[in-house]
Parts: C-alpha cells; structure tokens; sequence
C-alpha cells in the first residue's frame, strides 16, 4: 500500500459504518468542515517499534490518546521454516525448529521429537525423559524472566531487564555447558536427548536453586510491590475465559483467564508424571494477572527443577535408532507446554527420510490474534502493556 | 565596567555553566545507571570512560544535518532553540553564593518559573513541526502535562515565598539562617514545608519530563516522541536543556527547601563562604540530580490519564490546601 492509501485506509470494527474520513496529510485540514471536529489518526505501531517485541505491526486507529480499533498484521519474520523442513531429513528439523520460537527452542524440539518418536513407536528411555523435563522447567524461567524483564521495559522501569539477565546468564551457562548453545539447543532428539548432564552443570544449577528465590522477591519488589505498576497493569486487557477459549489461547494467557489447561498435567509428557506441581490460575484475565501467573510458574518451575535433579534416574540418554530416520506413512501430533502455551507439532510421513508436512501450532500466533479484540478502548500505552502481557515470540507467529 | 559587558561575561559564564553541566550529567546518568542497573556505564573512552560524552558531542556536532522532507521545515529548526533558549535564560536567576549570582533579580522565582513554562511549547512546536504521528501525539502530551503541572508546581513554592516574604532567590536563602533548638539548620526542609517539598518534588518530575512522568517522550509507546525526527546536534540541544532542566530545579530546590549555600556550623557573612557557598550549593544540586537519577532507574512510567487525574484531582487541591495552611500559621505567628 502507498501512504497515500495508507492515510485513506480505515480500519474499523465489522458492521459499523466508516465515519470519519481521514485527510491526506496532518497538514491539509479540510476547509469547510466544522473547525472544531477532530479526526481519527491511524499509527503504524511497528514493525520498527521498541515495544512490539521484534517485528509485529500493529494498525492503530486512535481517538486522542484512545485506541479505536486495532489490527495486527504479520509475516514481517516469515523465513519459511515449515517448508525448509520438507526437504531436510528428520534428524535435521529440530535445528529449523529451534528458530521458531527462539527464547524457548527446546519445547518445540521436544514436540517434534515426540511426534518422530509417535510415529516410529520408539521407546524413550526414562533417563532421557527426565532430562527433557529438567530442560523443559530451565527454559521455561530463562523464557519467563525475559517476558518479565521486557515487561518491565514495556511499562518503563528499565531495571528488571536488567536484573533478569543476571539469574537468565546462570541458566544458559548451564545451557551451554549441556547442549553446547545458549539459545540454538538441538538437544532433544527423536530417540532421546543429546547426552547427560555435565559434571559442572548440576553445581551450577544447585546454586541457581539457592539463590533464585532471593532475586525472586526482589522482582516482586521492583514491579509486584510497584504502586505505578499496578495502577498500570491491574484491570487493563482484560480477557474473559470465554473469550480465551474461543481464541483458542494457551499458556499463561489462558491460565490467567481462569482456565487452568496446562498440557504437562492434561496429557502428561516426558517426566511429567512422576513430578508434583501445581498449576497456578488466574481470576480476571487482566495483565495484571498474566504477569503474576508467569511470576509464579517460575517459582513452581524451580521447584520442579530440584525434584528433576533429585528424582533422576540411572541409564541411556538416548534410545537405539536408526542413522536414518524413516518413520513409516501416517501422520502424528504432539503438544508440550512451552513458556508461551501449547506448542504442538502435526508431522505427517510419506514413509521417505524427509517429512511430507510439518506444522508448527504456535501459541504466540493464537494467543496474538486476541489484540484486535481487546485493545479497542484502551489507551496507547495500554497497547504495550497488552503485547508484553502476552508474551509473543515473532519467530514462532511468523515462521 | 561597563554595565553591556559585565551582562555579557554573565551571560557566558552561565553558558559555560550549562555546558558544562550537560557534559558531567550525561556522563553521571549513564554512570548512575549503569550501577543502578548491574551493569558498568561508559568505560572505554578516556580513564573511566570520563570521555564519553565528549566524543558523543563530537559525533553529534559532525552527523548529517537531516530534515524530514514532510517536516514543516522552519518550525523544524526553531524548536530546539526554543527549548534551548529558556532553559538558558532560567540561569539568570541563580543565586549560587552570598556574591555570586548571575543578576540580582528581585522576582527570581517567579522569572524561573516563567522561563520554564515555554519549553513544553519549544516541545510542542517540535512534535508538530516533525510532521510524523507519533512526534505530535509526544508534543501534544507534552502540552497536557505542562497545563496540568505547572500549576501544582507554582503553588507548591508559594508558601515559601509567604514565610520568607519574598520572591528574590536571596532573600528566600537568608530566612534560612539560624537554628531552631539551638542545632537544627531553619531549613524549610526541616519545618513544616516539607509538605511543600514533597508536592514540588512530585511536580518538579513531571516539569521536568522525567520518569514517572515522562510522557512526551515514552520511549516504549511513542519510541521516542517528540524527539523522533531530530538527529544530529538539533537533537544535542534538546538532550542538553533536559539536562540543564534537571539542573535549574534542583538548584532551585536546594534553594527554596535546603538551604541554598547555606553551610551548618558556618557563619554565612563569613568570608570563606564566598568560594564555599557556591560549592556547597553544586553538591545539594548534584544530590537531588542523583536523587532524580535513582527515580529514574527504578520507576516505570504513568499512563497520561492517570497523570492527568494526578494532577488536577490529587495534586492541585493538596497544594492549595497546604498554601492555606501556611497562610494561617504565617499570620498566627506573626
């Protein structure tokens, strides 16, 4: 669209008429109109903008400082990785897969994993499910501490970002000392995972364990505690739990909404099983919520992380499978819970060493869609603290 | 000599000062940030990285000289002067020592003020003259906020312009003399004005454009409001009188609330306070800059409806109450 169409453009809710045609420039007022009449201004929120996490755009119709209507428009990160994955073998997927949701790969490694394995009635051995569990709760905090860092960032208090990069660094060194990277794992593999902890990483993640509650509280101090960020967050975007489940939203979202659907306890998965937690729902569905939500399954997924380490088996790390990978025709789908909701892989096999479709169901993705709906009758800065709330990850929406 | 040129070595020192100021603050914030912030702030450009913002002024000094092409072009370029120019001009008013002052004004106060509240319209000016959405909806809140705080701000002052019985910034600084109990500095801190000082406090951030209330520039809603189309040193100007703002207010609150130059224990018609006035009145400034630092790192920002309310519905009525209250024990004790 040139700008020109772009100013003549009007985004407005279904069934109501276009009021307000828009002039061509701030400039050019027209004359011979009420003077006093104002217009509706439409922004593009992005993709260059510090607040849409990446490079989500978001049309803003605005009244004043009021949000009118809302459209988010995507594909701005669109690399085709479900299509990359049709001509890579299976052991070479998770790699691309890494890059959907970058902040937290090893969920969707582990959904495509488990759907390789579905499909070749592969048994996992017990050492390797715990391992992916372990992995899956480190992270879900180094994930959720991000959310909560830019959070933070989105409402104004610069700190805490900063703060989370102290206790995140802690979690992607034992990271790095496992897998070998600190955001690109490719760890979980169809048959198991890569290999057994490190000597150097349970240390490490001990004294993580020791330590995080403290840093904890202090984020509950810097933000929970925050009278600015309460009057910021509390009562804004709110989400009803029909809504939530009409959108088919997942994760912290939904749970915030007062819909307690979490996958590891619905369709357990890896270890989930034998581990004891619990599943922390919200009442309103605000933003308010969402953010407590995400504060307390860290709190929970550092506890899971000491049952892991002290619960964890003898044995392999990794089942007997072939080289190759030639899973037999048919179709599977696996869901796991990742920091931003249920991550689900739909593999489909011609019986060839490639696949014949994968696709990703991205939580971001489901979850993004409800802006439109809830935005309208907020103010800008409510925008922001509505994205962050969520917690998208672009990779993951677009592709 | 003569009275043009003794006005025009004024008028350059207070140019020095500011200048001066704005390359030591830029430095203490990215510093004071850093620390507060677990990180280490400029540290590769001289010892200390104490040359940062030298360079960063060089490289300001040296951009492009870039105007939008949709930018009303004139209005474009007279912005940042006209933030710049009335920040300067609040210099005059200072009073740093028993003899050291940029001019002996009588109404410093109220010319402070005055000179202040035309750097929201140099703002506005600048959010409309960029011609881009997001700079006018800056300058358009910049506006809301100077309506709604300079207000509260003005009449926060005027109780202490009641018990001293003066606007002359001197003046205010010698009803300070003296101790209460034989000990305690009369600073209007340390009586009842310290009601006073939390409402100018509270106003002077939101004057100040400064987290929690930094509206017109929001760097997370409007990316950077107002600002946004400027660069090079047009951009500098407006990044320099923020920074001589913060400067002018503390002063003045370590003025109007701390004192001023005044030193405990030292007789102020001393002659060694001619050189340590002044010096002791930069220290009160530099603390309240960092107090106003610290908010910085730490607060997230208001929304603008919320400010507002702030402001017309808690604010304003507080600090008239408050000049009422003064009224009355200003006239019971005398």
């Amino acid at each position: 669209m040139t700008p020109e169409e772009l100013s003549q453009a009007r985004i407005t809710p279904e069934g109501e008429a276009p009021a307000i045609v828009l002039p061509k420039g701030l400039r050019r007022v027209p004359r011979g109109v009420d003077e006093l009449a104002t217009e509706h201004l439409i922004v593009n929120m992005g993709p260059q903008h510090p607040s849409t996490h990446g490079v989500l755009h978001i049309l803003l119709e605005l009244d004043g400082e009021e949000i009118i209507a809302a459209e988010a428009s995507l594909g701005y990160l669109h690399r085709g990785i479900e299509k990359l994955a049709e001509h890579r073998r299976y052991s070479a997927v998770g790699t691309l897969l890494d890059r959907a949701d970058y902040i937290s790969g090893i969920h969707t490694e582990l959904a495509l994993a488990q759907a390789t394995e579905q499909l070749m009635g592969i048994e996992v051995p017990e050492k390797a499910q715990w391992l992916r569990s372990l992995f899956s709760e480190i992270v879900r905090i180094a994930s959720h501490l991000i959310a909560i860092g830019t959070y933070g960032m989105d409402i104004g208090a610069m700190a805490p970002f900063l703060y989370i990069m102290r206790e995140r660094e802690a979690l992607l060194s034992v990271l790095e000392s496992v897998t070998g990277a600190r955001m690109m794992f490719n760890y979980v593999r169809p048959g198991g995972v890569l290999r057994d902890l490190t000597p150097e990483a349970e240390p490490l993640l001990r004294q993580f364990l020791k330590t995080f509650p403290g840093y904890l509280e202090e984020y509950h101090t810097l933000l929970t505690g925050n009278e600015i960020f309460q009057a910021r967050v509390k009562g804004v975007g709110v989400i009803d739990r029909a809504t939530a489940i009409a959108f088919g939203m997942s994760g912290p979202p939904l749970r915030a909404s007062g819909f307690g659907w979490d996958v590891r306890k619905e369709r357990p998965y890896a270890a989930y099983e034998q581990l004891r937690f619990d599943v922390p729902v919200g009442e309103s569905g605000d933003c308010w919520d969402r953010y407590l939500v995400r504060m307390e399954e860290m709190r929970i997924a550092a506890e899971l992380i000491e049952q892991c380490l002290d619960g964890m088996p003898e044995g392999d790390v990794m089942a007997k499978v072939p080289k190759v990978l030639k899973p037999p025709a048919g179709e599977a789908y696996s869901a796991v819970e990742s920091p931003r909701g249920e991550v689900g892989i739909h593999l489909v096999s011609d019986g060839t060493d490639t696949p014949y479709r994968v696709h990703l169901r991205a939580p971001s993705l489901m979850n993004l869609a409800v802006v439109d709906e809830v935005m309208p009758g907020h103010k800008i800065a409510d925008s922001v603290a509505i994205i962050g709330s969520l917690d998208i990850v672009l990779g993951e929406i677009d592709r | 000599m003569s009275p043009l040129l003794s006005i025009l070595v004024r008028a350059l020192l207070a140019l020095l000062l500011m200048l001066a100021n704005g390359v030591v603050l830029i430095y203490m914030l990215r510093k004071v940030l850093g620390h507060l912030h677990l990180r280490i702030g400029p540290n590769r450009v001289g010892p200390f990285g104490a040359l940062q913002t030298s360079m960063d002024v060089v490289k300001l000094l040296t951009k492009e000289d870039f105007i939008p092409s949709a930018a009303d072009k004139w209005l474009f370029r007279l912005a940042p002067y006209m933030v710049f120019v009335p920040s300067f001009m609040a210099y005059a008013a200072l009073v740093l020592g028993p003899k050291a002052a940029f001019s002996g004004l009588d109404t410093g106060l109220l010319y402070v003020f005055a000179v202040l509240a035309l750097v929201p319209m140099g703002v506005m000016m600048a959010g409309w003259a960029s011609n881009s959405k997001w700079s006018l909806i800056g300058g358009m809140r910049a506006a809301a906020q100077q309506i709604s705080y300079e207000v509260p701000l003005l009449l926060s002052v005027l109780p202490i312009v009641m018990t001293a019985g003066s606007m002359s910034l001197a003046a205010i600084v010698k009803s300070q003399t003296g101790y209460a109990l034989g000990f305690i500095p009369r600073w209007n801190v340390l009586s009842p004005q310290i009601v006073g000082f939390g409402l100018f406090m509270i106003a002077a951030l939101a004057e100040l454009n400064q987290t929690p209330f930094d509206m017109s520039e929001a760097e997370s809603e409007l990316i950077s409001g107002f600002a946004n189309e400027y660069s090079g040193m047009r951009f500098g100007l407006l990044f320099l009188s923020e920074f001589s703002n913060s400067f002018i207010i503390s002063a003045l609150a370590a003025t109007l609330f701390f004192g001023g130059w005044l030193v405990p224990g030292i007789d102020p018609a001393s002659p060694v306070m001619v050189w340590l006035g002044p010096a002791v009145l930069l220290l009160k400034t530099y603390v309240g800059i960092f107090v106003l630092m610290w908010i910085r790192g730490t607060l997230p920002r208001i929304r603008i409806d919320q400010m507002l309310a702030l402001g017309w519905k808690a604010l304003i009525p507080a600090s008239l109450v408050w000049l009422m209250l003064t009224g009355v024990i200003v006239r019971a004790v005398s």
